[in-house]
């Protein structure tokens, strides 16, 4: 399969990929990792004029601790995320849940910045950045700019990015009792459900929690209800009575041959109590 | 459109030297420019692992990349193992263990197999069908791939 003839231009720094994207217009598009834009383009369901490279921008590649906050730039791979002890110490769901992304080849190339970009429903690391409360950063010809990540996702491969702007990096504060469970559909990895928690735990008990899901609906988004029926509970003991009916408050829930409707919303609720129960046996 | 770019990618070693379509898919690139035939074409879908190499040390599916992304990078591929008639601990354990049948999947199955190493080198059998997830085979079952890949990091851990 073979897309349809581009141009090509690697970008030295985020000021010439910006130049770049204004001058390509709207036939312009930035390559990262290419493991959502070149499959796409060899079904020729995209089909760019100019692909404006920025997979090897190190001024966007890495994982920083900036004051109490992480900072992660959208070059960053998912087999980079896995292998940060940063991560793994101060944050270990965004390294667990990229762990599991795909497959090594997979998470070799793919980065986090396109997989937030692209929006896939099925794409693991939006639930889980939402769940951390972490802020996009973005940039473009007027400026930067941030934005929550529970406002980012708008519907199915729908973000709030504008032509000719560039996701730069994400930040957030770290919490160590977060979780991240999926079932994965067996072949690709994406998650037919997905459910990212984070908790803060006093004694036992939660005092504040965010949660999260993917895979199951048009694109991740919060579960209001969840996270207030968390609120006061004892957990792991009151996991399974918090997340009960989870996924009944989708308004829509994707429904194909890899689950009907039914059993995506039974499975965010199995999802959504196994998250809780990692995240708090983290204390 | 039919523009095409300069790109030197130092290859098994050796630096090559070509100009491009940026559309032309690494893969096709070692084929067909380079007439490295061992990686191979499965499904050009992302799915098979057939087409996988070493870029710049990582393990890749190279049906999924551009040959311009590779431009200044080092590509490793199943012909750059052997040193001579010296098999590579990797080829002598699929030998040993009858790690293949019909061979379509094994340069794959072999690159994977060395990014796995490289990162672990002493997995046990969950992370080697971990490692070789992305690497499908419709012959052996997978049992003698793992059984190889086994042997070979035996072969290669220090004594
Ligand atoms: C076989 C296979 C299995 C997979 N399994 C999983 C899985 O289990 N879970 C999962 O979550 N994902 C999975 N993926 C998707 C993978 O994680 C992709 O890498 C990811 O979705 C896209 O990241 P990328 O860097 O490859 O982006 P690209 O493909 O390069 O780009 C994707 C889109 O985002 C835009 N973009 C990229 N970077 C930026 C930026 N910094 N700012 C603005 N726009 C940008 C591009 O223009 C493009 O439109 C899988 C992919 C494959 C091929
Ligand atoms: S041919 Fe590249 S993954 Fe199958
Ligand atoms: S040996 Fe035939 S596909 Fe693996």
């Amino acid at each position: 399969m073979i897309p349809t003839a581009f141009r090509y231009r690697r970008a030295g720094s985020v000021a010439e990929a910006l130049a770049l994207l204004r001058e390509g217009g709207p036939g312009a598009k930035l390559l990262a990792g290419g493991h959502s834009l070149i499959p796409m383009m060899k079904q020729r369901l995209a089909e760019p004029e100019l692909l404006i490279d920025i997979g090897g921008l190190l001024e966007l590649c890495g994982v920083h601790a900036v004051g109490d906050a992480i900072e992660v730039g959208a070059t960053t791979t998912h087999a980079d995320l896995a292998a940060s002890a940063l991560l793994r110490e101060r944050a270990p769901i965004l390294a667990e849940a990229a762990a599991e992304i795909g497959d090594a080849q997979v998470r070799n190339r793919g980065t986090i910045g396109g997989s937030l970009a692209h929006a896939d429903p099925g794409a693991d690391l939006p639930a889980v950045l939402i769940a951390l409360d972490a802020a996009i950063s973005i940039t473009g010809a007027d400026g930067s700019r941030t934005v929550p990540a529970a406002d980012f996702f708008r519907d199915i491969l729908t973000v709030d990015l504008e032509d000719g702007e560039i996701l730069t990096d994400v930040s957030f504060r770290p919490v160590r009792s977060a979780a991240y469970a999926k079932l994965p559909q067996r072949a690709s990895r994406f998650a037919l459900a997905g459910v990212a928690v984070a908790l803060e735990m006093e004694d036992g008990v939660c005092r504040a929690a965010r949660v999260a899901v993917t895979g199951a609906a048009s694109h991740a988004q919060r579960l209001p209800a969840v996270e207030s029926a968390l609120v006061g509970a004892r957990l792991p003991e009151g996991a399974a009575a918090a997340c009960e009916g989870a996924g009944d408050a989708l308004d829509f829930v994707n429904a194909d041959l890899h689950g009907s409707e039914e059993y995506r919303r039974a499975m965010v609720a199995v999802m959504a109590r196994r998250a809780v129960e990692s995240a708090a046996a983290r204390g | 459109m039919s523009e095409t770019v300069p790109i030197t990618v130092r290859v098994n070693g050796r630096e090559r030297t070509a100009a491009v379509a940026p559309r032309l898919l690494l893969v096709h690139f070692l084929r067909e420019s380079l007439n490295l035939t061992g990686t191979h074409v499965g499904c050009d879908t992302s799915q098979c692992g057939a087409c996988t190499v070493l870029l710049d040390g990582r393990s890749v599916k190279s049906c999924t990349v551009f040959a311009v992304q590779a431009d200044g990078e080092e590509v490793q591929t199943i012909e750059g193992l052997a040193a001579g008639d010296d098999l590579h601990p990797l080829q002598d354990g699929f030998w040993e263990e009858h790690g293949l049948q019909c061979g379509y999947c094994t340069p794959g199955m072999i690159m994977s197999a060395l990014n796995l190493l490289r990162e672990n080198p002493s997995p046990d059998d969950a992370r080697i069908r971990e490692g070789i997830s992305g690497n499908i085979c419709r012959c052996t079952g997978y049992q003698h791939i793992v059984n190889a890949i086994r042997n070979a990091a035996e072969r290669m851990a220090p004594a």
